[in-house]
Parts: structure tokens; C-alpha cells; sequence
């Protein structure tokens, strides 16, 4: 399709099934906005070592929650700014990586854009309606806006009511995680579905990892959160691709781990010993094509 | 029966809560109490967690808001962009439960940085959701550790609004519902007073006495015309709350308790 003939900016592609490094390799470039998301469920952490291993710099990271998968990535040098809502590891204390970089910017300053969940929920509903902004009922009395100069105030105009207006998010590409996919490339996501559907519909260009590719889908009802084959750029097989996160009906969150970052985090020394060993010196997870 | 600063404020929290509620849920202290309600008192209480859990009832307490037992126990899950538009933003929620690093004598909370925002001292995770449960919920419950360092008498930074700088900035800025009516902490009950919206001390907990508050506190605080004192937690509060937390010790791994 000609993507002059839009009236936003999609790259249009037909899906290819890649394999990750080639799928990272031809649609994240340096310099892009990326979103990986995936509300602590389906985190593409594979896909982010992938990025991390073919030496991507000068990302604009996009993420609610940055999670272990940024604050990986902050702490190799990938980003030269991050857009979120809340940086915290869940449930166990700080990203020890991201706080380095910006109490101290180590590896490298780090330039924030931070907002509330709400913000970011409907910029992201924005970005994938096509529209370039979103309004809602948020920020009121706060301090964010004036940190913020994307956090404005609009009044309705039908009632007065003064409003929260934040841009659009259009990442360059979005990479999220699915449970499967079929031979055409139609992905289907179960559990908590978090923003994956609005990231994806709001870049210019989806990378969807999968656990498996199967001949059905094989979901009940009609209301499944799928996205068609012709919304993606590429599909890459990457069975365990959301570990430590986990992928619901595969495997569970390896809460254990996430307790265990605080401390492999915390050094400058442990968390670039950890990530030797276990990104830098790994191997990509090696596609079955086709399965 | 003896027992701990957290399993009191936990219950005290928890008694807050009644079957009518419908409650937005964080990870942490606020988690337990809500379960705890859910497991005692309040069978029917409505427990929604920002992942887009519905109506959920984990057996074990989530380490994170978006853990699998959520979804898997909830009448139903929604997206991100729902669940802060029709069910925060829409007006479905009777109750948000928070907590920060900072708290001031009007409710107002600090998730965001202690020192200077561009160049602060100790970065902090950010409003996550907060900032419009602050605004969208009902009514809002704090619950937290009471220390001169997190009761202080200026906040680094708002990153939450309770009753405002002034204590009338609800009003003000034309926000209908009502912000902080209950702090709990591991001393005492605080509600905001009537007319000035400061909260002040309505109930000590068992053996705590106005002086350790006094110390526990960065402002001059106050205390109501009656002061309370918290009932002790009952020996099946305990039970139930030392059960959940065994469980959920078992199903994470040691540390992931609390």
C-alpha cells in the first residue's frame, strides 16, 4: 500500500518470519524510538538482548514500566533517553542501572520524559488511533507538569473542564511478546494484555516475538486479543523470549530472579559480569523458521 | 498474642475496607490489607489491580501487579488503557490504597525523587499509577511506615495529591472526590481534620504513646479532640494474615514475603 495515501506514518511491510538477529538487524536502527512492552507480563527480554548484542546506541526507550529489560539496557549504554510512568523493579526496591544513570550518568547521561500510567496508557491509545494527542482526567495539583513540558492542560470545550494533554507515543518500531502465532503471522496474546495492542497499532513498524507457531490459533470465543498478520513487520520465534518475565499457559514470572537483581544490579562491576556471561556471550535464541 | 508493626498496620488498613468497596490495589503493604480484608470481614470486597485484574482473589500475595495468580483468580482481565479509562478515569472505584517515600500533614505524596528532580540525591520509582488514582478513586487510604524522614514537613516533590500545599486544593481545583481520608502507620490512625483537611491522630496502636509519634513526625502534628486507641489484632486476623504470608513466601522463594 502506498503509505503516502495514509494519514499517519505506518511502514507498510508484508510479515516476514525472521529470525530475531535479522529482525533486529533490519527494523531497529541507532537513534529510534523503541517501545518493548508488555505490563510485567510478556516482556521481550529477548528481544532486548538482541539489541543490546548488536551494539544499538542513541535509543529513545518507551516503557511504563522499565523493568529489569530497560534498566538492562540503560546500563549498557543503549539509550540516550528513556520515556516512562514508573521506575521501580516490582515488588523488591530500585533498578539500581537506571537510578545510576541519572543520580550520577553512568554509563551515560540519561535524559528522562516522565509521566503518569494514565498518560502514557492513552498516549499509546493515541498513537495507535492515529491521533496527536490524548486528553484525560489526570495530573491535577501534581508537580509532573512543571518537569514535563509535554504534560499540558487543555479545557473541554463543551464543558470547561480543564483536562491533561499529552502527545501521541509513535515509536519507530514496538517489539512485544505473544504466546503464539499462526503460519500466516496472525499473533495471539492471552492474560494480561497490558498496552502490547496500542504499542504495536501505534509504531511505524511491530516486531512480535512468540513462544511457538502453531497451525491454530486455538483460542475460545470470538474477543481474543489478536493482531492480524498485516499489522506486523516481522515475527521471530523466541520460545522463552519473556524469561524472567513469563508468558501465561508457558511459564510463570521467575519472581526468585527478580529478588535476585537487587543485588546483581546493584555494582557497577556484578551487573556487567552478569550481563558477559549471560547476553553478551549467549547466543541468540535461534529461530525455527516456519516451525 | 504478639505481634508486629506491620501485622498491625496491615489489620488496621484491612478493617478500613467493607464488602461495598471497590478497591484499586498496589503491590506492597496495601496488597496484604486488601486480601486480608478479602479473607476476614469483607468476602465480597472488589479488588482491581492497575494490570487490568478484575474482581481478583489470589490465593498467594502478587510480587508484582502484573503476576500470573492475579489474572488466573480474576472474574476478568482488561487492558492497561481500560482500566485507567472506563474503570479509574469512569468513576468505578471507591477506594485507592498508596504509599510513597515522602508524606505530608495534608496527604500529599512523594514517589519521585528525594532532592533536586534534575540532579536528585536518590531517584525514586515515579507515580506509576498514582497520580490519578489520587484523583479518580472515591476516597484514598495511605498506609506507611511513620519515620521523621518520610513525615516530613516538605515534600521534594508532589507526586501525588492528597488534600494540596494549602489543604483546600481539591476543592480549588474542582475535583469532586474526597483524597486522603485514613493514614495509617505502624503507630497510629490519622484522618484529616474537619475544615483544615490536616490529618491528625485520631487512634494510637496498643502501647505507643503520643511522644513516639511526636518523634516519628517532621511536622508539629496534631492530635484529635479523642484519641483512640487501635484494638490489638484479633488471633484470627493474625492467623489468616500469617497463613497469606506463608503461602506467598512458599510461591516466591524466601525473600518475596512482604
Amino acid at each position: 500500500m502506498d503509505a503516502g495515501a495514509l494519514a499517519v506514518a505506518i511502514d507498510r511491510a508484508r510479515m516476514e518470519f525472521l529470525s530475531l538477529s535479522e529482525a533486529v538487524a533490519r527494523f531497529v536502527h541507532d537513534g529510534d524510538a523503541v517501545a518493548l512492552e508488555g505490563f510485567t507480563h510478556l516482556i521481550p527480554f529477548a528481544a532486548a538482548h538482541e539489541i543490546i548484542r548488536q551494539g544499538r546506541r542513541e535509543l529513545t526507550l518507551i516503557r511504563m514500566t522499565p523493568d529489569l529489560i530497560y534498566d538492562q539496557m540503560i546500563g549498557m549504554g543503549a539509550a540516550r533517553k528513556l520515556v516512562f510512568s514508573w521506575g521501580g523493579n516490582p515488588g523488591v526496591g530500585s533498578l539500581h542501572r537506571l537510578r545510576d544513570a541519572v543520580e550520577h550518568g553512568w554509563p551515560r547521561p540519561l535524559e528522562i520524559c516522565e509521566h503518569s500510567h494514565a498518560a502514557m496508557a492513552n498516549a499509546y491509545a493515541a498513537g495507535a488511533a492515529g491521533l496527536p494527542c490524548a486528553f484525560f482526567r489526570g495530573y491535577r495539583g501534581t508537580d509532573l507538569p512543571r518537569v514535563n513540558p509535554d504534560i499540558r492542560f487543555v479545557r473541554c470545550p463543551f464543558t470547561g473542564e480543564e483536562l491533561a494533554c499529552v502527545p501521541a507515543l509513535r515509536p519507530d518500531v514496538t517489539i512485544v511478546h505473544a504466546q503464539r502465532a499462526d503460519r500466516r503471522g496472525n499473533v495471539l496474546f492471552e492474560g494480561i494484555v497490558g498496552v502490547q495492542k496500542e504499542a504495536a497499532l501505534a509504531a511505524r513498524r511491530a516486531i512480535v516475538t512468540v513462544e511457538e507457531i502453531v497451525e491454530s490459533l486455538g483460542y475460545e470465543g470470538a474477543n481474543a486479543a489478536i493482531l492480524p498478520a498485516w499489522t506486523i513487520a516481522a515475527v521471530c520465534v523466541a520460545p522463552g523470549g519473556a524469561r524472567p518475565s513469563y508468558a501465561h499457559g508457558y511459564y510463570t514470572r521467575d519472581n526468585a530472579f527478580y529478588i535476585a537483581w537487587d543485588s546483581i544490579a546493584r555494582e557497577r562491576e556484578s551487573f556487567r559480569a552478569w550481563m558477559q556471561t549471560h547476553v553478551l556471550h549467549a547466543h541468540s535464541l535461534e529461530p525455527e523458521l516456519g516451525a | 498474642m504478639t505481634y508486629t508493626s506491620a501485622e498491625m498496620m496491615t489489620v488496621a488498613a484491612a478493617r478500613a475496607l467493607g464488602n461495598d468497596d471497590v478497591c484499586f490495589v498496589g503491590i506492597g503493604l496495601p496488597s496484604a490489607a486488601c486480601n486480608l480484608a478479602r479473607l476476614t470481614h469483607a468476602p465480597s470486597v472488589t479488588l482491581i489491580y492497575e494490570s487490568g485484574t478484575i474482581e481478583t482473589r489470589p490465593a498467594v500475595l502478587p510480587l508484582s501487579i502484573g503476576d500470573g495468580e492475579l489474572c488466573e483468580t480474576a472474574l476478568t482481565t482488561v487492558s492497561v488503557p481500560e482500566v485507567f479509562g472506563y474503570w479509574l478515569q469512569g468513576g468505578r472505584i471507591s477506594v485507592g490504597f498508596l504509599g510513597g517515600a515522602q508524606v505530608d500533614r495534608f496527604g500529599n505524596l512523594n514517589s519521585t525523587v528525594i532532592g533536586d528532580y534534575a540532579r536528585p540525591k536518590v531517584r525514586l520509582p515515579g507515580s506509576g499509577g498514582a497520580s490519578e488514582i489520587a484523583t479518580g478513586c472515591g476516597q484514598i487510604f495511605i498506609i506507611m511506615w511513620q519515620t521523621p524522614k518520610s513525615f516530613v514537613g516538605q515534600l521534594d516533590f508532589l507526586t501525588t495529591l492528597g488534600h494540596g500545599r494549602t489543604g483546600r486544593e481539591r476543592r480549588e481545583l474542582g475535583i469532586r472526590t474526597r483524597g486522603p481520608t485514613l493514614l495509617v502507620t505502624d503507630l497510629c490512625i490519622m484522618r484529616p481534620e474537619a475544615g483544615s483537611n490536616e490529618m491528625v491522630v485520631t487512634s494510637l496502636h496498643a502501647g505507643v504513646t503520643r511522644e513516639q509519634v511526636r518523634d516519628g513526625t517532621g511536622w508539629d502534628v496534631r492530635f484529635g479532640a479523642t484519641v483512640e486507641e487501635t484494638a490489638p489484632p484479633s488471633a484470627g486476623e493474625l492467623e489468616v494474615l500469617r497463613d497469606l504470608h506463608a503461602r506467598t513466601a512458599a510461591a516466591h522463594g524466601a525473600a518475596g514475603a512482604q
